[in-house]
């Protein structure tokens, strides 16, 4: 279980996303979610693509990439649904490092992307708790 | 009106300087010949005795020295004399690899501190002074050298040692202080300093300044004059020859005065070591004529210069030299601290980065600023914006430990710094100090 984050390091200048943007675009991925991470000389560009491994492999010539498991958690697209799935990890004692979320295609489904010190332990209290999480298998679909 | 320290000395007739200096260099070779083997093998290699020295004519026949033999023989390989008669240590800014420590005996610090003497006296200096000495103290040459130097002139002294601005002008007001001994841009900074507090040039008592250890500008000499309200003189040195005093200006502030009777000064080309004719623009070479404890014959300082031997108003009659204009090696000299490239390129190594990067080097309100560009190894890259943080840090503080002072680094991604026909550019130094 669990799914695969790309983290790219991008300068921190104008040019550079649009430049990373179309390197993933013309290898044939879709961006699923994204974030980005600044500083004041770069930032890292983190993503979700349909096909990790190809993408890593294509854009690993010309960027300086690594892959990342992070916990991508389903929750009803409604008010009030983060504030379980983030107790579930508290109680459990999970840190989260950084998080940031999608909604799914389907209307009432959103992700929320966690980046945590303990993944399997994260993704067993989720699912043990009625919360479903996303698999990178699940993402090629 | 006009003053010298040893005016039978700073005002000799050049057949007196003359014939001091080939005095002192016969014995000097024979000195150097009898105690430091390492330097008389390389006579030896060259197949000079000292009975080839007679006069300084013949000193471009003796080797040359550079700062790669003063490593080689760490830490007592040029040592003179028995180290129970040396009194003190020295050493250069920088760190591991590139220390020089030198050795002084009493006579050495005596001679030393005469000619600091000579330059405070030329910038105004009497007994009625009160000298507020604000460059480092400690293994830096530059404080105890001033600090000598005012003592002998009968100065009073204030052993202020750089830093914590605040006391400095504390000190500067309360106690009457007339002459200033620091970097340049210190002063500069201290005029700054006295400024925001509201003071203006005139409300201290300052006359003059006597300002080196790295290069400045005339522009700068402006500025500082004007925002504290004296006269600002340049001096020179390096650890190797003693400390700051090896040459120092006059009031005429037409080049340094070059300490003839204890420094003789040759100009070379730096490719070939030929010794090129007066006026050329070269690399500036030392002999000591007397010194004890670290004798350096033809050491040569990088740094590129012009010698002037055309009679000076101020009726001292040593050779001048102009404020170095460049470097025959790639050392920098920022915040009046040694700098190598090679420095931070161990320290990158070290520390698992690549050897790519880049320094760039400015000046912004008479303070240098001091970038490193260094690019990001897949090792170090982490989708953690604190660890990648934590790794910047990390290196700053290894880079700070290495050369004595803070560079701010910037991560870059790979392949970005600029290379013009597949090498690096290193080093992009904006200041205009040339």
């Amino acid at each position: 279980m669990a799914i695969t984050q790309l983290s790219v390091f991008l300068m921190n200048q104008p040019g550079a996303l649009v430049d990373a943007v179309s390197a993933i675009s013309g290898a044939g991925a879709n961006i699923r979610a994204m974030s980005i991470a600044e500083a004041n000389d770069f930032g890292i560009l983190r993503i979700i693509v349909s096909d990790s491994d190809k993408i890593c492999k294509l854009l690993g010539d010309k960027y300086l990439i690594s892959k990342t498991e992070v916990v991508a958690a389903r929750m009803d697209d409604r008010s009030g649904a983060l504030y379980p799935i983030l107790v579930t990890l508290s109680e459990a004692n999970i840190n989260i490092e950084y998080m940031y979320a999608f909604t799914a295609s389907a209307a009432d489904e959103a992700y929320v992307v966690f980046r945590v010190n303990d993944v399997k332990t994260a993704e067993a209290v989720l699912n043990a708790n009625g919360i479903s999480t996303l698999s990178d298998e699940s993402l090629k679909l | 009106m006009k003053q010298y320290y040893q005016p039978e000395i700073e005002t000799a007739p050049r057949e007196k300087i003359l014939e001091i200096q080939n005095e002192k260099i016969v014995k000097q070779v024979r000195h150097v010949w009898d105690n430091v083997p390492y330097y008389r093998h390389l006579m030896e290699k060259k197949g000079v005795t000292p009975d080839d020295i007679k006069s300084v004519d013949d000193i471009h026949k003796l080797p040359f020295l550079s700062k790669d033999d003063l490593r080689e023989t760490y830490p007592y390989g040029m040592l003179g004399t028995d180290l129970k008669d040396c009194v003190r240590i020295h050493s250069t800014s920088g760190t591991t690899g590139k220390r020089v420590v030198a050795f002084y005996t009493q006579h050495d610090i005596d001679l030393w501190e005469d000619c600091n003497a000579r330059a405070i006296v030329a910038a105004g200096g009497t007994k009625e002074d009160v000298v507020q000495v604000c460059y480092g103290y400690g293994l830096f040459t530059g404080g105890s050298g001033l600090h000598g130097g005012s003592h002998k002139v009968g100065c009073l002294t204030l052993p202020m040692s750089s830093g914590n601005t605040e006391r400095q002008i504390q000190f500067m007001m309360d106690l009457d202080a007339t002459i200033l001994c620091c970097t340049p841009s210190y002063a500069a900074y201290i005029g700054e300093a006295l400024a925001e507090q509201g003071f203006k040039p005139e409300d201290n008592k300052l006359k003059a300044g006597i300002f080196g250890a790295e290069p400045w500008t005339e522009e700068m000499r402006h500025q500082i004059e004007k925002s504290l309200g004296i006269k600002a003189y340049d001096i020179y040195g390096l650890t190797e020859t003693s400390g700051p005093g090896v040459a120092f200006e006059c009031e005429e502030q037409k080049g340094m005065h070059i300490n003839e009777d204890h420094f003789y000064a040759e100009i070379i080309d730096p490719d070939t070591g030929e010794v090129l004719p007066e006026g050329s623009k070269g690399e500036l070479v030392f002999t000591s004529l007397d010194k004890e404890a670290f004798p350096l014959l033809r050491y040569r300082t990088k740094d590129i210069c012009i010698l002037n031997r055309t009679p000076c108003s101020c009726g001292r009659t040593h050779i001048r030299m102009c404020k170095p204009m460049g470097r025959s090696d790639d050392m920098m000299i920022i915040r009046g601290v040694n700098v190598f490239p090679s420095q931070i390129e161990t320290v990158l190594l070290n520390e698992g980065y690549t050897p790519n990067y880049q320094i760039v080097v400015d000046r912004e309100r008479n303070t240098d600023t001091f970038d490193i560009y260094v690019e990001v190894a897949p090792d170090q890259f982490s989708d953690l914006m604190s660890h990648i943080q934590r790794m910047e840090k990390s290196l700053e503080s290894a880079l700070r430990t290495m050369l004595g002072i803070g560079p701010k680094v910037h991560l870059v991604a790979p392949k970005t710094i600029t290379r013009s026909e597949g090498k690096a550019v290193r080093v992009i130094d904006k200041r205009k100090l040339h």
